[in-house]
């Protein structure tokens, strides 16, 4: 019975003065992060690379819709989004918030066809029908005209969309609401929309998974999912009548646009002849005056440096995972808006 | 007698000094804390979940509960297909399960009441019992919904492999043991005068079993049953790895669809509108006061059935 | 007469062998599932699976370290936190049963029990992570705790109950006073049954997910702090189960070796020490 005690004693002390020493010195140098998964890859890359700086980044993918809610609740130093703050969300937030570049992704168009190796060619009308639940097998009349040689079964398609609040989602839809006014009428645009059918997967990885695992499948993730998983993507035909692959070089094609002073654009549906239509920025968002909830100068100066790195050094990293890195002009906007975050009014960088 | 009792006890009490009077008050004092805390820590609980939920409940009022659209876009939300995925899984759950739990509750109540055989049953039912859910929703992620994939192909069913069917196998698996190992308790309690009245009456073993051990024991085994409903409605991760996560009523018992649970597990962390958030709130309250019901009843009837 | 008697005791012998095949139909999916765990996740374990984080996306080797250590730290707060309440309230039961703060607290602790482990994991949310600004080990534990609560106040009650009473008055009668009577005669009498309850319901959180969703919330980082978020053996196995990526499942596997094992270990250790002291739970 002493010895029961005496352990629970040890125990209890042992926690408590662990978790004294241990949070006063990982208090200062572990950034919290949260949002989308579109940038994930990317992230964990660069944050892998940074940690050798001695401050560490926690970034969880848990969707930009999470990523927002957490920023907004202060759980997190940093959010990433896809999409912008819309109206509501700014106004939940109160106070005025950063939206940073961080590199520009495309949404590819990923399908499990047995028998099919070869890239589909699709356009932007019969993806919309698909996904409203129209088109219903794969060896529709719609999808065969455009892929005359290619042995179509006839196997159901099965949807796949993403179950969770995601900026991808946003991306997707937001094209899709463009070049579908069925679908603009109906669903419409937005991080989580109410899917007229198919299965929901958690995340991109959820997505990628399921669409892998699934004979028939079609969903939409980042080419740097679906390329890490030798997954097939499609043609898709952009607004110059162009099927373009998504690649590299179609995503900076669309993403080498003008960017306004707040950085918040929209680049689906691109006019550019040779870019990918389903691409966007994505942005990393934190709040404009870094003095709150007795956050310290210090991590908020870490906070600018580590953003800092990610459009500079940290762009490197970009080309390899298939991301746009950000050009010349753009990371000039991106050094001015992070050059507005200030601390007690006063600017940090 | 007990009056020299008496006068050794109130002597020895006496010879308590007055710190030691003290510790015990104390110590009774704390008793009484930690089980106020206990009241404090479910009244907690539901205060929370209803003061969560009312930006919602305020918002979409009482049509909420056969509200058939969840629509985070344009802010309308409906528990309805949550409702009927719960419930749909569950009970297709617990009908799968029950020849199996009443199998092994009549095995080990009747049967075979001891030895090895029994042993072996009886731990593999608690082992069942014992392996966390996100195991089970793991291996059936990549054993079972192959298998379910591969026959739907062949009954020309979309061949989702995930969706309602899925789940409600895997959870069938996880609530059998509660009330297998309930009905083993009542099927011995039955008394042996009965069954041998009818024994000696000329009954054989299996009607012994249909006509007195049932009957004997029909409340309690339905108890057992509404403790594996209320574990199966609360369920969350295995579920959610199985169901499909559609937000939809779903169409067929082939389709995916959604649980109050999984709904909740999965866009918790992501609803950015307070509404949203309400909503989902709302839900886990629902879920609350159901699975708090239907345990509390079914333990009732236990209480009941065991002290008759 | 005696074809109806054999139709009878045929009809009895079916109904044995059909409950027996019924009833030990239930071994199947236990072996299968343990059998398939076995099979992917030994594999995976070594010491440096042990030892290191996971690498990131793309890269391979690493390892579950930031979980164990993170199921550990929490494990063993949510035992600091259930254990001394769940033991005091327990004795509060089983000494004054008849008072109306007992029923209702026995009240409370079914409905406890009941609760959806997920909406322990929102109400968890409110009350600590959005106050601290900060998801959190503690939240994790916090709740977990609230989960271990009810089996170990029912062990606890059911142990005490089934003492002799004469324990306690005797003691009482030499003058021991009441704490120390319960403290230092009653239950480390029942101690056996006491320390199964609590193995149960360590068994029991250790593989528990949904709480922690949105409390502890996972981290990519080895972490001690307890205010800070942090890892756990069923979350990644949540996170990692789900993805696309080939390495991360086996991390997943073999993670989800460890946690079974544990708990397979546990429970096994609790039979035979309730087998030994013959007390009935």
């Amino acid at each position: 019975m002493k010895l029961i005690k005496s352990l629970k004693i040890a125990v209890v002390a042992a926690a408590v003065a662990t978790g004294s020493i241990m949070s006063a010195s990982a208090q200062d140098n572990t950034l919290l992060g949260a949002g989308s998964t579109f940038i994930y890859p990317l992230f964990s890359k660069i944050f892998a690379d940074y940690a050798k700086t001695g401050v560490k980044v926690n970034y969880q993918s848990i969707g930009s819709g999470g990523g927002i809610l957490q920023l907004t609740n202060k759980t997190v130093d940093f959010g990433d989004s896809d999409a912008p703050l819309n109206e509501e969300q700014a106004k939940k937030i109160g106070v005025p918030v950063l939206h940073i570049p961080m590199a520009s992704g495309a949404v590819v168009i990923t399908y499990n066809i047995p028998g099919v190796s070869s890239a589909l060619k699709l356009n932007g009308k019969i993806i919309a029908d698909i996904y409203l639940g129209k088109v219903t097998t794969w060896n529709a009349a719609e999808i065969k005209a455009d892929n005359k040689g290619v042995n179509l079964p006839d196997l159901p398609i099965v949807v796949v969309h993403r179950s969770d609040g995601s900026g991808t989602s946003f991306i997707f839809t937001d094209y899709l609401t463009k070049v579908n006014g069925e679908w603009e009428k109906r669903v419409g645009r937005a991080t989580a929309v109410n899917w007229p059918v198919g299965l929901g997967g958690k995340g991109s990885e959820g997505v990628a998974g399921l669409v892998k695992q699934t004979p028939g499948a079609i969903g939409y993730v980042e080419l740097a999912y679906a390329k890490q998983n030798h997954m097939p993507y499609a043609f898709v035909q952009n607004k110059a009548g162009k099927f373009i692959e998504p690649t590299l070089a179609s995503t900076t094609a669309s993403s080498n646009v003008e960017l306004p002073a707040d950085s918040k654009v929209s680049l689906t549906n691109t006019a550019n002849a040779s870019g990918y239509p389903i691409t966007s920025f994505t942005w990393a968002i934190i709040y404009k005056e870094q003095n709150y909830n007795g956050r310290s100068k210090e991590r908020a100066t870490q906070l600018v440096k580590l953003l800092w790195y990610n459009i500079h050094e940290g762009q490197k990293e970009c080309a390899p995972l298939n991301y746009g890195s950000l050009s010349k002009s753009a990371v000039k906007v991106a050094e001015k808006i992070l050059k507005e975050a200030t601390y007690n009014g006063k600017a940090i960088l | 007698m007990y009056k020299k009792i008496e006068i050794f006890v109130k002597n020895n009490r006496q010879s308590l000094s007055a710190s030691q009077l003290k510790w015990e008050s104390f110590f009774k004092g704390l008793l009484k804390v930690m089980s106020i805390l206990l009241l404090i820590l479910v009244t907690g609980v539901l205060i929370t979940l209803i003061v969560q939920s009312l930006p919602s409940i305020k918002a979409l009022g009482i049509g909420y509960l056969w509200g058939k659209v969840w629509d985070p876009v344009q802010n309308i939300y409906g528990a309805y297909p949550f409702l009927i995925g719960t419930l749909l899984t569950s009970f297709v759950a617990l009908i799968i399960s029950i020849p199996f739990s009443y199998a092994i509750a009549i095995y080990l109540g009747e049967y075979n009441t001891s030895g090895w055989l029994s042993n072996l049953l009886k731990n593999t039912v608690e082992l069942i019992a014992a392996v966390p859910s996100i195991i089970y929703g793991f291996w059936g992620l990549f054993v079972l919904v192959p298998l379910v994939r591969t026959f739907e192909m062949k009954f020309h069913i979309a061949p989702y492999g995930i969706g309602i069917f899925t789940a409600s196998l895997i959870l069938a698996v996880m609530i059998i043991p509660y009330a297998a190992s309930l009905g083993t308790t009542l099927v011995r309690m039955v008394p042996s005068s009965l069954k041998e009245g009818a024994f000696a009456l000329g009954a054989t073993r299996y009607e012994v079993i249909r006509s007195v051990v049932l009957p004997y024991t029909r409340s309690g085994l339905f108890a057992g049953i509404l403790l594996s409903l209320g574990r199966a409605l609360g369920e969350t991760m295995a579920v959610t790895m199985l169901i499909g996560n559609t937000s939809a009523v779903p169409t067929s018992l082939f389709a995916p669809g959604n649980t109050m649970a999984s709904v909740i597990a999965n866009e918790f962390t992501e609803a950015d509108h307070t509404v949203y958030l309400s909503a989902l709130i709302e839900l886990g309250l629902v879920l609350f006061l159901v699975t708090v019901v239907i345990n509390l009843i079914g333990k009732r009837i236990i209480t009941r059935f065991t002290n008759n | 007469m005696n074809a109806r008697l054999g139709i009878r005791n045929t009809k009895s012998i079916i109904f044995k062998v059909i409950i027996f095949i019924l009833a030990f139909l239930i071994t199947i999916p236990l072996i299968v599932i343990l059998l398939y765990i076995v099979k992917q996740g030994i594999g995976q374990v070594n010491w440096h699976f042990l030892t290191h984080v996971p690498a990131p996306v793309g890269e391979t080797g690493g390892g579950i370290s930031n979980a164990l250590v993170g199921s550990i730290i929490i494990v063993a707060m949510s035992s600091v936190i259930a254990i001394p309440i769940g033991i005091l309230a327990g004795i509060y039961l089983s000494e004054n049963s008849s008072t109306k703060l007992a029923y209702y607290t026995g009240l409370c602790v079914d409905i406890l029990q009941g609760v959806p482990s997920i909406v322990v994991g929102i109400v968890v949310y409110f009350w600590v992570v959005k106050p601290l600004g900060t998801f959190s080990a503690i939240s994790g534990s916090i709740a977990l705790a609230i989960m271990m609560l009810p089996i170990v106040i029912r062990a606890t009650e059911e142990t005490l109950k089934l003492l002799p009473p004469s324990l306690k008055e005797a003691a009482l009668a030499l003058g021991v006073p009441y704490h120390r009577v319960m403290l230092k005669v009653i239950i480390p009498c029942g101690f056996s049954g006491i320390l199964s309850g609590i193995m149960l319901s360590i068994a029991r959180i250790v593989g528990e997910t949904a709480p922690l969703l949105f409390t502890a919330f996972g981290s990519p980082f080895l972490s001690y702090s307890i205010t800070k978020p942090i890892q756990s053996l069923p979350l990644l196995i949540f996170n990692y189960a789900t993805s696309p990526y080939d390495e991360w499942h086996n991390l997943a596997w073999g993670a989800s070796f460890i946690l079974l094992l544990f708990v397979l270990i546990l429970n096994i250790t609790t039979k035979l020490i309730t087998r030994r002291w013959k007390v009935q739970l």
